[in-house]
């Protein structure tokens, strides 16, 4: 793979949730890049952060949820550093997002160029409603909503449809990330296929970077360039798609892919089920998040935390197996570029 | 109107018969059973047996009550409603008619209020949800809510009437204009206007002004709660979240987004509460000695003036029928997934 320059930097992010249980750390100390033009695909079970690590990368994390620490470094600039009225203006025209379920993520009372007329004249006051509703009008046909559909009411328009006006809504303004959050889950199988080819498409066409969240690990393998994988709200590993699903190194990955049942490991690895639960973010285990339930566990997993630190070129693993330390009795594996 | 809405208006209409009937049954034979009768209330205690039958015979009231029933539901039917019992024997239609402007020109202005006040304070504090003003706003509410109505409109006269004198203290203008004041519409703002008649209208608009702020604000209280825990509700919905991710102002994605789909529950309520808004019409009234319908209801109820009891109630039924269905029909406007 060629060279990609690099669209975003999220630097040692942390989410913390206040509950009446105690502070829930959804994500924690995560550092990735995002590369312009890729489509990457974070993936984990559910409950282990991806959403709220969507929604931190274009701060919308509401309370009783902050951002602890972190910075959000977005075309050389920290958006971290950004007030209220900055990040207005940067949400839509820089990073758009879509949502698991297009029944609701439209407003029902509004049509559907209203829609797109509305975001394109919040960002650019200037602009005639008439040009507006031509560029949507324009877009949108290419997404292949027809004009006429252009007047409905959301909840005249199918499950597919109402998921490409948010797609057209990420675009319409030019948006250079566009987060799709279980975007396809609620589809059925057959939508979900044209819409995971539209998005391909549209990545081709629009030169969009996508960052596909799900935790269907079928479809990251089918759309990915890259894939980031999550477990209790760190980031465990990250790799191409094709290095990750032939050699997975973290053992979370592994147990992963095995539960999907048409993936094909390494035959000589034995096919194990992931015993246990993820584990209660209010009290995460110490250490290695992963190490209760983990088959390859040592006794330093116990204690001390492993860095998220890169093995090979653009391999990025959160494992002790593959970093020495004195307290660990066995040294540390050796990944092949 | 398409085939569909006017079946849906035509089944509305064809189901407030029953209600109506079932509702003006019951007022018929409660108010018989109610200890006094016109006869006395008119005659007074002492009358003469004689005396006492012959109203008796001249007003029907001799006939046996299945007679009075249907003769009754009759008069309904037609829409004639016949003649009052009591205090002249006028027609009630006539009767009614003088007042329900009264009526009328005190509870639009009120609706106005808890409307303005209801909706706009509760989207407020729903917007700034847990900050001060939003306990600030509900605090009130719930005083607004609790209050009686007549003991608000109570301390309104003391207040802005008797120690402050600002308002009249009661009626719907000055006992001495009225001398001069002619009355074509019963609507006294709208003779105002017609004859010209500037310092009238003042003194119209004045009087109107403590008793429907005091219907207004008892209740509004219900409304800034509704209008609160729907906003906020709305404000966590996903097509919120959505608009903010798309960078759309919080104002707009509150007062626009938010609200509109807010005022679906808003008009449920406001369809509804249109009943408790005659009752505390009724209340306000009393207090404000306002010539309308409610206090025509108390006063004939008082008198045990049976067939004007039961065509005030029945027209107020009516009313509340009509709103309700005009409210379904509005519906149908602001939210576009409704289809009859
Ligand atoms: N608004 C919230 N308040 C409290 N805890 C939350 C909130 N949203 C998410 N969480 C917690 O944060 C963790 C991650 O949630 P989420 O990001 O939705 O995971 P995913 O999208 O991977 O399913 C979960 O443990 C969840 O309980
Ligand atoms: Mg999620």
């Amino acid at each position: 793979m060629a060279e990609k320059e690099v669209l975003m930097q999220i630097k040692d992010l942390s989410v913390t949730y206040e509950t009446r249980l105690g502070p829930v750390s959804a994500v924690e100390g995560v550092s990735f890049d995002i590369l312009k033009g890729e489509i990457l695909g974070l993936v984990g079970e559910s409950g282990c952060g991806k959403s709220t690590m969507g929604k931190a990368l274009m701060r919308m994390i509401q309370p009783p949820g902050r951002i602890s620490s972190g910075k959000l470094i977005f075309d050389g600039e920290d958006i971290m550093t950004y007030d209220e009225n900055q990040m207005r203006d940067f949400r839509g025209r820089k990073i758009s997002m879509i949502f698991q379920d297009p029944m609701t993520s439209l407003n029902p009372v509004q049509r559907v160029d209203e829609h797109l007329v509305e975001a394109i004249q919040v960002h650019e006051p200037k602009t005639k409603p008439s040009d507006a509703l031509g560029r949507s009008n324009t877009l949108m046909e290419r997404l292949g909503i027809q004009k006429q559909r252009m007047k409905n009411y959301p909840h005249q328009l199918s499950g597919g449809m109402r998921q490409r006006v948010m797609i057209g809504l990420g675009l319409v303004l030019n948006a250079n990330l566009i987060v799709a959050d279980e975007a396809t889950t609620s589809l059925d199988v057959i939508v979900e296929a044209k819409l995971v080819d539209q998005l391909k498409e549209i990545r081709d066409e629009f030169g969009v970077t996508l960052l596909v969240i799900t935790h269907n690990i079928a479809l990251v393998a089918e759309i990915s360039d890259r894939v980031a994988v999550m477990y209790a709200g760190h980031l465990v590993e990250l790799g191409t798609v094709e290095k990750i699903f032939d050699n997975p190194l973290h053992p979370y990955t592994y147990g992963l892919l095995s539960s999907v049942p048409n993936i094909k490991l390494d035959e000589r690895e034995e096919l194990y089920k992931m015993g246990g639960e993820p584990p209660n973010l209010t009290h995460p285990p110490k250490g290695c998040r992963f190490h209760p339930r983990c088959p390859k566990a040592m006794p330093i997993c116990e204690t001390i935390e492993p860095q998220f630190q890169e093995v090979a070129r653009g391999r990025f693993v959160k494992c002790w197996l593959y970093e020495n330390h004195p307290d660990k009795t066995t040294k540390k594996i050796e990944v092949a570029a | 109107m398409s085939a569909s809405l006017r079946r849906f208006i035509i089944t509305r209409v064809l189901l407030t018969i029953p209600m109506v009937l079932i509702l003006v049954t019951m007022i018929f034979f409660i108010m018989r059973i109610l200890p006094g009768d016109p006869i006395r209330s008119q005659l007074g205690p002492r009358v003469s047996e004689e005396q006492a039958n012959a109203l008796r015979e001249r007003l029907g009231l001799n006939r046996p009550l299945y007679v009075q029933y249907f003769d009754f539901l009759w008069d309904m039917v037609t829409l004639d409603f016949g003649t009052a019992l009591t205090q002249g024997e006028r027609p009630i239609l006539d009767e009614l008619g003088e007042r329900m402007p009264a009526t009328i020109e005190l509870t639009i202005p009120a609706i106005a209020i808890t409307a303005v006040i209801g909706i706009f304070s509760g989207a407020y504090a729903a917007k700034n949800r847990k900050k001060p003003v939003d306990y600030v706003i509900r605090l009130m509410s719930i005083v607004a809510y609790s209050i009686p109505v007549f003991f608000m409109g109570l301390i309104f006269q003391i207040l802005f009437s008797v120690r402050l004198p600002v308002f009249p203290l009661a009626g719907r203008m000055d006992t001495l204009m009225m001398t001069t004041f002619e009355s074509r519409t019963h609507f006294y703002v709208i003779d105002a206007i017609l004859a010209q008649n500037w310092k009238a209208l003042g003194s119209v608009l004045m009087h109107l002004v403590l008793p429907s702020v005091t219907l207004g604000l008892a209740l509004s209280g219900v409304f800034v709660r509704l209008t609160r825990v729907n906003m906020i509700e709305m404000l966590q919905s996903d097509f919120i979240t959505a608009g903010r991710a798309r960078g759309l102002p919080e104002r707009r994605l509150a007062y626009r987004h938010s609200l509109r789909n807010t005022f679906i529950p808003i008009l449920t309520l406001l369809g509804l509460q249109f009943a408790i808004l005659l009752a505390g019409a009724v209340l306000t009234e009393t207090t404000f000695s306002w010539p309308g319908v409610g206090r025509y209801l108390v006063e004939r109820i008082q008198l045990r003036d049976y067939t004007a009891v039961q065509a005030t109630i029945a027209v107020f039924a009516l009313f509340v029928a009509a709103v309700s269905l005009l409210m379904d029909i509005l519906y149908a406007f602001i939210d576009p997934r409704i289809r009859y």
